[in-house]
């Protein structure tokens, strides 16, 4: 079952690179990481490549392998053919550190600018009661494990780099629509959605939900719902009327 | 003059897991100016592995529960010998730690009162852990880091701290003691030199897993917290303690050691041999007879009824079951790949299975292209959970040199000889808090600052550096594969002296090997220069672990000597502590166990078992 | 009680060093690196979506041939022309001759369509190439999505939805009509039936699974147990939601074969295949 495969990886920094083409050794049931990990163990030493639980769970190991966005650690080699050249390159919508390691540091900043988390007073007992069906839609999101590939295959920042500016990205897109949804939380964050996290550049091109290792619905249950409650609030007259005359908060 | 980028605060937590950002929320809500620093991303850390949940006494489910079965379950889970002190805070306060979550935006999956639905787990006497379907820790660690950046917190990510400083003066003890002044590190990104000055130092660095060759640990947990603990004056306490998960993955090679959760079996899964049979009857010790079950009828039952029957032993604490596994796959009962079979598909439905166990399903069908509603796992036993670690005072976390302060896996005493599934989360939440609120404390006792003297951190870079002067040496990934190798076999699940004596031999030799290691390329994000840097602290962990348990002559809990198979009631009332010595080796003391107050032992005469 | 704290600057410090080199993207020259046929999927719903504009357009500026008792093209309902004058069919409003009336019915359901999530998904990657196909370079170079008008109008989906929702009561109550004979009497049913009833059916089918039926029915609630039928409405919605997709083009194509149809009956190109 062990076999050599060719391998093409992308190798340089800021200053430049290009991508190196590699024969190495793949054996039975063997993922893309434990390939590349065979690189540096054998002949690139220091292949610079960002990487923890190896199980899909902590979204570092992002890449584009075949010019698609993957978690290396999750793409198997048995769906390549054996003579088929596997190309490996950094995230592209993110500027390049080395390697296949790129500076997310985007990621971070966005998240940081979203409205906190502001919850309701805590019941008598001290407990906050919801009901499972209330908390399910925002779990949906929680299982993001922010491997990012939601951002580097989006074509709003990844074919248009002023877009950062102005995007905050499909991962907070959904982050939004989390804390929207969120039985506990008192923060109207619909304006922002639209103003400062730029909701409207996004044209439902759901690359976001074909990418996403965890199955997240991020386009149908996370951005067209968060869309869609903007305009309750910014571009309904019936809903905006609506809530005038009976003064009360929404839900 | 070295090249070097400084900073001050009041308190450094290294390591942003989550006992990590619970120090450091901790910490900042208490006014102190706190820096977290953590060798991957923010949110990556190794918590969000934690599967199963958190184990709290909250009493949603039984309200028989409270935190005094909790204290004696986690009592018994390490057979004793944790410190009645740690056992007790931590059995007290998890509940608070866990509903203050909610309160930072957490979704627990619910009961249908709407409070937080509790789930079964190995060794505890109640549905007791607080859980979100399979990836707690993954709740865990974004609300912390969600948290975090609430707060403002600063993260320094992908910055691994070699050193750390300690000097007279800044964080120094009343007594003239040398404390903890900073701590050195280096950007992984860039390779430049970062220095934080700052009285308080949290470690919460985890574990040491990445020693063993199977392990579920990532390549993040090389002891370093233990390691620059001992470098800077502290102690260690139990290390002989190494928890071995009983289900990791067996097949294929390449996720060797991947956890498998134990929900698995506490939502009804169960190990069988290759015979088919249901092995864990034959392994339940005395010690927890009285309250497992003893036939399949009643075992199965107590899924629907747990007050009228007995728990199945498949859910007896892990090291039981771990050996168990241990033992039917050396006797030749094991399956193709060196496992056993954890069997869920034949005892629920495959829609109660994808929604109980959402990860885990996707985890086989990607990696192993195994159906877990159609067919048996094959799973063995998995270097998991380290035990021992820093000794610290059980209230404020704080090791012997003033200043430094370990929370979570990195610190010992809190598990005994073995960690109940559920009880790190807890741990993380109840100590890391405790950590900063301490480390907080100590910084405003110590206002005034000391200047970090040159001439250590010239030693520190040069040091960092060593590894691309010299040239033609050893590849470090070669090393590393001979450590893990050496105490995979050595000093691993059953362990005897002959072996053990032959793996500190071994780890000599290693030491000399590490001394000579060379790397190429050049310091922007080299991996190979970055685990050349990781391996001696590696090889600290490995030698304190290989001595400790040489010289601990009984099996108990994580630690099972093939050439002393039985307890002890001497080694029950003795704790190892490992040192530095002057001469940079390992020592090792023996030190009497805190004796636990008149009206704890109660707990063990009044819970029925 | 966890108010955000006021933030100082880099509350996140990411590993910076590389000051050498402003940051860069990865020098890599291909649009794409991707190897399977990409290009296959926006070029199937360019050629579908031509087809049937052509045909749609041709047939409603053609203003004939609608009209076959006891069936009406759905292009051309509710009548509103003196085409279906003395016929069984009610007559409604009468519009102006010079225009063909299609023109002015087609305007709520193309409206429909037009803003819908799923064919703004559709004609932004086939037509609009914004993007090609995930990972695959578009070639505008300024891209400001759905901030400005025009195209900040695809907010108004749900009033095309509430409009569409009536043609959808129209077309099914042509479907009934349709179990009358040319006389007016009822008892009939042939081929032309089912396919308006189909087209009916599957009109609804695309409409109630829309995202913004999701939305109105109970996804803007933030608390579904304090409303457990609206919970239920949105659950069924759900589900119907996940085929949005496939609805979409079914029913597109059940359209245009409803109208054809009527068209080979109207023109005598065929003749109703009846069953009773």
């Amino acid at each position: 079952m062990t076999y050599d495969a060719t391998f093409r990886v992308w190798r340089g920094d800021a200053a430049g690179g290009d991508l190196q083409t590699f024969t190495v050794e793949v054996n039975e049931g063997e993922v893309v990481l434990d390939v590349i990990h065979r690189l540096q163990s054998t002949q690139a030493g220091d292949l610079a490549v960002r990487w923890n639980c190896k199980a899909g769970k902590c979204g570092s190991c992002s890449a584009e392998i075949n010019g698609r966005p993957r978690l290396m650690c999750m793409t198997r080699m048995s769906t390549f053919g054996e003579a088929e050249t596997v190309t490996v390159t950094p995230l592209r919508t993110f500027p390049v550190v080395r390697d296949l390691v790129t500076d997310v540091s985007y990621n971070y900043e966005k998240a940081a600018q979203i409205p906190a988390f502001t919850p309701r007073p805590r019941e008598a007992d001290g407990s906050h009661r919801m009901q499972q069906v209330d908390v399910e839609r925002s779990q949906e999101f929680r299982k993001c494990i922010e491997c990012f590939l939601c951002q580097d295959t989006c074509h709003v920042i990844r074919d248009h780099e002023e877009n950062k500016a102005v995007f905050a990205g499909p991962r907070f897109l959904i982050r939004l629509a989390e804390l929207d949804m969120h039985p506990l939380d008192v923060v109207d964050r619909r304006h922002e959605a639209q103003d400062d996290f730029g909701l409207g550049y996004c044209n439902i091109t759901k690359c976001c939900s074909e990418v996403c290792p965890e199955g997240i619905h991020l386009t149908d249950n996370g951005i067209i719902p968060l869309k869609e409650r903007v305009v309750d609030r910014r571009y309904d007259p019936l809903t905006w009327l609506g809530s005038k005359i009976r003064r009360r908060p929404r839900d | 003059m070295v090249e070097l980028e400084r900073h001050e605060y009041d308190v450094v937590v290294v390591g942003a897991g989550g006992a990590g950002l619970r120090a450091a929320i901790a910490a900042q809500e208490s006014g102190a100016r706190t820096a977290v620093v953590c060798k991957s991303l923010l949110g990556k850390a190794h918590t969000v592995m934690a599967e199963g949940g958190i184990a709290a006494a909250m009493a949603n489910t039984y309200p028989e529960d409270n935190w005094r079965v909790h204290f004696r379950d986690t009592m018994r889970g390490g057979k004793m010998l944790n410190h009645w002190r740690m056992a007790q805070l931590h059995a007290q306060e998890a509940p608070d730690r866990v509903r203050e979550l909610e309160d930072w935006g957490a979704l627990f999956d619910r009961t249908p009162d709407g409070l937080i639905s509790q789930r079964d787990f190995g060794g505890h006497r109640y549905a007791r852990l607080a859980h979100v379907g399979d990836r707690t820790g993954l709740e865990l660690i974004r609300t912390l880091q969600q948290r975090t950046v609430a707060l403002g917190i600063d993260v320094y990510m992908e910055c691994t701290v070699t050193r750390l400083l300690t000097g007279r003066g800044g964080g120094a003890g009343g007594d003239g003691a040398d404390g903890v002044t900073g701590a050195f590190g280096y950007w992984r990104e860039s390779g430049r030199f970062v220095a934080w000055s700052a009285p308080s130092v949290v470690l919460a660095t985890g574990g040491i897993g990445k020693s063993y060759k199977v392990t579920s640990n990532s390549w993040e947990y090389t002891g370093d917290g233990h390691s620059l603990a001992l470098q800077a004056g502290a102690t260690l306490v139990n290390m002989e303690f190494v928890q071995f998960h009983p289900t990791g993955m067996v097949w294929p090679p390449s996720v060797r050691g991947i956890l498998v959760t134990e929900s698995v079996r506490g939502d009804g899964g169960i190990l069988k041999n290759s015979a088919g049979n249901r092995f864990m009857f034959d392994y339940i010790p005395d010690f927890f007879r009285k309250e497992t079950a003893e036939t399949e009828d009643e075992a199965d039952r107590w899924y629907e009824d747990k007050k009228n029957n007995r728990r199945p032993p498949e859910l007896l604490p892990r090291d039981e079951v771990a050996r168990a596994i241990n033992s039917e796959v050396k006797a030749g009962r094991g399956t193709p790949h060196g496992g056993v079979y954890l069997d869920i598909a034949s005892r629920r439905s495959p829609e109660y299975i994808r929604k109980r166990l959402p990860s885990m399903y996707h985890q086989f069908k990607e990696l192993a292209e195994v159906d877990i509603t159609a067919e048996a796992m094959e799973v063995g036993p998995t270097c998991h959970y380290v035990m021992g670690g820093v000794e610290v005072d059980p209230d404020t976390e704080a090791a012997r040199v003033p200043g430094l302060f370990a929370a979570g896996e990195v610190a010992g005493g809190m598990h005994g000889s073995n960690r109940l599934g559920g009880n790190s989360l807890s741990d993380l939440l109840v100590f890391g808090r405790r950590a900063g609120l301490a480390a907080a404390e100590h910084a405003r006792m110590h206002p005034v600052r000391t200047a970090l003297p040159d001439d250590a951190l010239a030693d520190a870079a040069r040091a960092a550096l060593a590894p691309f002067e010299r040239e033609g040496g050893e590849n470090p990934y070669t090393v590393q594969h001979d450590l893990q190798q050496t105490m995979h076999d050595l000093v691993g699940i059953i362990r005897t002296a002959p072996e053990m004596q032959q793996a500190l031999d071994r780890i000599a030799a290693l030491k000399e090997r590490v001394a000579n290691l060379s790397v190429e390329g050049h310091r922007q994000y080299n991996p190979g220069w970055h685990l050349a840097l990781d391996l001696p602290h590696m090889l600290v962990v490995s030698e304190c672990i290989a001595r400790a348990a040489l010289e601990r002559q009984e099996s108990r809990g994580g630690h099972t000597r093939d050439d002393f198979p039985a307890t002890d009631a001497e080694w029950a009332r003795t704790n190892l502590i490992c040192s530095r010595a002057p001469d940079g080796s390992v020592a090792l003391t023996r030190q009497p166990l805190p004796q636990m107050p008149a009206e704890l032992a109660e707990v063990f005469e009044e819970v029925p078992a | 009680m966890t108010a955000t704290a006021p933030r100082r600057t880099g509350a996140v410090t990411p590993g910076r060093g590389t000051s050498e080199t402003p940051p860069r993207r990865a020098a890599i020259a291909e649009r794409t690196l991707r190897t399977d046929r990409w290009w296959l999927q926006p070029l199937i719903t360019v050629v579908v979506l031509v087809l049937f504009v052509v045909y749609s357009s041709v047939r409603a500026f053609q203003n004939a041939h609608y009209f076959a008792e006891p069936y009406i093209s759905p292009f051309y309902s509710p009548c509103l022309t003196t085409a279906c004058e003395g016929d069984t069919f009610p007559e409604l409003f009468t519009g102006p001759s010079w225009i063909s009336p299609a023109i002015y019915i087609l305007v709520v359901p193309l409206g429909f369509r037009l803003t819908c999530y799923y064919y703004r998904k559709a004609y932004y990657r086939s037509f609009w190439q914004s993007p090609p196909a995930c990972a695959v370079a578009e070639p505008h170079r300024r891209y400001t999505g759905e901030t400005r008008l025009p195209l900040l109008g695809q907010n108004l989906h749900r009033y095309f939805f509430y409009a569409g929702l009536v043609f959808n009561v129209i077309l099914t109550y042509d479907a009934v009509l349709a179990f009358r004979d040319e006389t007016g009497a009822w008892g009939h049913m042939g081929l032309g039936t089912l396919v308006l009833l189909a087209n009916a059916a599957l009109l609804w089918l695309y409409s109630l699974s829309c995202h913004s039926c999701r939305h109105i029915v109970g996804g803007r609630l933030n608390s579904f147990s304090r409303h457990p039928l609206r919970y239920r409405f949105w659950t069924v919605v759900s589900k119907l939601n996940a085929h949005h997709m496939k609805f979409a083009w079914v029913s597109l194509v059940g359209v245009a074969f409803a109208d054809f149809y009527v068209l080979l009956l109207a023109t005598d190109t065929i003749s109703d295949l009846r069953f009773f």
